[in-house]
């Protein structure tokens, strides 16, 4: 095993005194990029825009190569708008801020929303949790004992029961009570099954008609253990419920999760968390420059 | 959305046509469009490598027929290839001479432990076995509510250990007196429900060798997400070192990854892939078919019939 943090010692001796790239730097850019999940196409594309910016340049000292390999690759990721501010103690531009966190199963919805529950409230801003994962065995009670974690009162119904309904209590609560924030677990859905994207459309409906613009986030969560299969996810997803932003799960492994690059990219949607372990305060707000240097970080194989 | 292979690979195999084999030469620049169908599939990009120089070596040399095009049968040559990686004698679970026969399932988050452990008693019910399912998972929320209602599903017990309504967080005795558990009761199988754990987490990973170690189960799964990309060799090849499993369960497979992962995992710790995961639903297991693996990688239809035909 070799450590990625070589590249860029080689990277300084592939590029002393010359004007191009060297073929070999760009094989071990391909390299890391591709094993860390970023996928041919946007792999070839950074490259190609490493390559135009150098001959165009004519000469870049190894450090400025290494600075320019990751800005190319950040420019790929949107940046968070300011209607929807990631961090916890932003002043929110709406109340009740609704959130729905959907994704295919498994990846982390229900973890994360407990996570950011937990933020919310350490921010000092009063959340509500809607159960709106009906179909699951157990999901219900999996949210609870998240709510219990992060201290915030949970709106449920019984299992099997209509989703979108579940939501439109959950909103109702959330404006009775003044909360600053709402979210709404969804059950893990494949995103080639059209019925249960369906209904996950009418559930966003259903919130619409609560209060207009609910919900003002749609998070699609995707686990960084993901491959090129991701693309397919958000571009359905996105179909049918608008996604606002991306949560990545699961970077406390060693997968890099770098398909995040092109779905931001592709879709226009920026990645506003990450999740790094299973526990309530291991959420944080997505950061470009960490995340590029994690890509070139670590033990590959 | 997938583009068929063959057809890409016709393009890049015009000079084979009209030619008497398929050369070094001629099948050089499609060795890129393998490659790249390999690893947009989520091969990892070692195994895409080193699969790609086998392929061609199968490939050189052979005749070019005059009844297909060479992009099929270049197809045909990698699926077969393929299927071979992949595939071999389809193995099922050895049972233990004196029973229980006992099943330890591992994996990363989420890859579907729980509901393949129930799947599994769903299985071995209807074969005429009494299962008993461990919930070993004693950290994740609600783990044990979560087996416990699919295990109803299925009519098979569960055992846990709870003090005074708490989960005791004792994975290996959980493990261990479930075996016990199903020696007293005649239950012939135990399924033990893993929590989900990463490869790099010492501790977690100390754990399940220590259940492993403990209740020496007669098959040790691991159960991963088809959907996983270039990340599956890692934990694969991490969660071999630690258990040894006897066999992978793909799981998930009921969307549209192409599950390039099946073949990483099988170049990288030559285990046998036992069974397919294909839904929610405790009846969605299937044994793993190496031949649709190698089509479903491929994204390449019906090319196969087609040239075994010609
Ligand atoms: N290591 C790690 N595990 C995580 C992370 N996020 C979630 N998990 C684990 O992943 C598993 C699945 O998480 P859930 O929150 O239940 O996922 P989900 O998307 O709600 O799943 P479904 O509702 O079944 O579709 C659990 O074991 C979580 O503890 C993370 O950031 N790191
Ligand atoms: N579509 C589909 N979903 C599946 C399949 N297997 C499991 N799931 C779903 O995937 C999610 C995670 O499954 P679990 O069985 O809870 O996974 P796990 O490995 O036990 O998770 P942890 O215990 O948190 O590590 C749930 O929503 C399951 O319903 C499958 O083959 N297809
Ligand atoms: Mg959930
Ligand atoms: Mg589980």
């Amino acid at each position: 095993d070799k450590t990625r943090d070589s590249f860029f010692g080689k990277l300084d001796r592939m590029v002393r005194g010359k004007d191009t790239v060297d073929a070999e730097v760009l094989d071990e850019l391909e390299e890391i990029l591709i094993t860390s999940d970023v996928g041919v196409d946007t792999t070839l594309d950074i490259i190609d825009h490493v390559e135009a910016r150098v001959a165009q340049d004519q000469y870049v000292s190894a450090q400025e190569l290494n600075g320019l390999i990751r800005d190319e690759i950040a420019r790929l990721m949107l940046e968070g708008s300011e209607e929807r501010p990631a961090d916890f103690d932003a002043p929110l531009p709406n109340q009740p801020h609704v959130i729905m966190v959907v994704g295919v199963n498994g990846v982390g919805k229900t973890t994360t929303i407990g996570k950011m529950a937990h933020k919310y409230r350490q921010a000092g801003k009063s959340v509500l949790m809607g159960a709106g994962d009906t179909f699951r065995a157990a999901a219900i009670e999996q949210l609870e004992i998240w709510a219990d974690r992060a201290g915030v009162p949970l709106i449920k119904q019984k299992h099997g029961a209509d989703p979108a309904a579940v939501a439109y209590d959950t909103i109702e609560a959330a404006e009775a009570r003044d909360a600053d924030v709402a979210i709404v677990d969804t059950a893990g859905r494949l995103h080639t099954k059209g019925g249960l994207m369906d209904e996950l459309a009418k559930m966003k409906r259903v919130m619409g008609r609560k209060i207009p613009d609910a919900p003002h986030e749609v998070l699609l969560v995707l686990d960084a253990s993901t491959g090129q299969n991701a693309l397919r996810q958000a571009e359905e997803f996105i179909d049918s419920v608008d996604v606002t932003g991306l949560a990545l799960t699961k970077l406390d492994g060693t997968a890099k999760g770098g398909v995040v690059i092109g779905v931001s990219h592709q879709f226009q949607v920026p990645v506003k968390y990450i999740g790094v372990g299973e526990a309530v305060e291991d959420l944080q707000v997505f950061d470009r420059k960490g995340f590029v240097q994690g890509l070139f970080k670590g033990v590959e194989s | 959305m997938f583009e068929g292979l063959s057809q890409k690979l016709e393009g890049a195999l015009q000079s084979v046509t009209g030619q008497g084999r398929i050369d070094e030469v001629n099948v050089a620049e499609t060795m890129r469009e393998i490659r790249r169908a390999l690893l947009n599939a989520d091969v990892n990009y070692q195994v895409a490598k080193e699969f790609t120089a086998n392929v061609k070596e199968a490939a050189t040399g052979e005749d070019v027929l005059t009844s297909v095009t060479p992009g099929e049968q270049l197809t045909k040559i990698m699926h077969d290839e393929l299927t071979r990686v992949l595939g071999g004698e389809h193995e099922g679970i050895e049972m233990a001479e004196t029973p229980p026969t006992v099943i330890l399932v591992a994996g990363l988050q989420g890859s579907g432990k729980t509901t393949f452990c129930a799947k599994l008693a769903r299985h071995f019910r209807k074969e005429g076995h009494a299962p008993l399912l461990a919930a070993s998972d004693v950290y994740r929320p609600a783990a044990v509510d979560q087996l416990k209602t699919l295990a109803d599903q299925v009519n098979a017990p569960v055992y846990s250990i709870e003090d005074d309504g708490e989960i005791v967080e004792d994975a290996v005795r959980v493990a261990n007196e479930a075996v016990t558990e199903a020696q007293n009761t005649a239950r012939d199988i135990v399924i033990i429900d893993t929590a989900g754990r990463m490869h790099i987490d010492e501790a977690m990973m100390q754990e399940v060798e220590d259940i492993k170690t403990t209740v020496a189960p007669n098959e040790t799964l691991f159960v991963v997400d088809s959907m996983t990309g270039q990340d599956a060799v890692n934990t694969a090849k991490e969660f071999n070192e630690r258990i040894d499993y006897d066999g992978v369960v793909l799981s998930k497979l009921d969307g549209d990854t192409r599950g390039g992962a099946a073949l990483s995992i099988r170049t990288v710790v030559n285990k046998p892939i036992k069974f397919a995961s294909t839904g929610e639903k405790l009846d969605a297991l299937t044994p793993f078919y190496p031949d649709r693996m190698a089509q479903r990688i491929l994204g390449m239809g019906d090319v196969v019939s087609f040239v075994e035909r010609a």
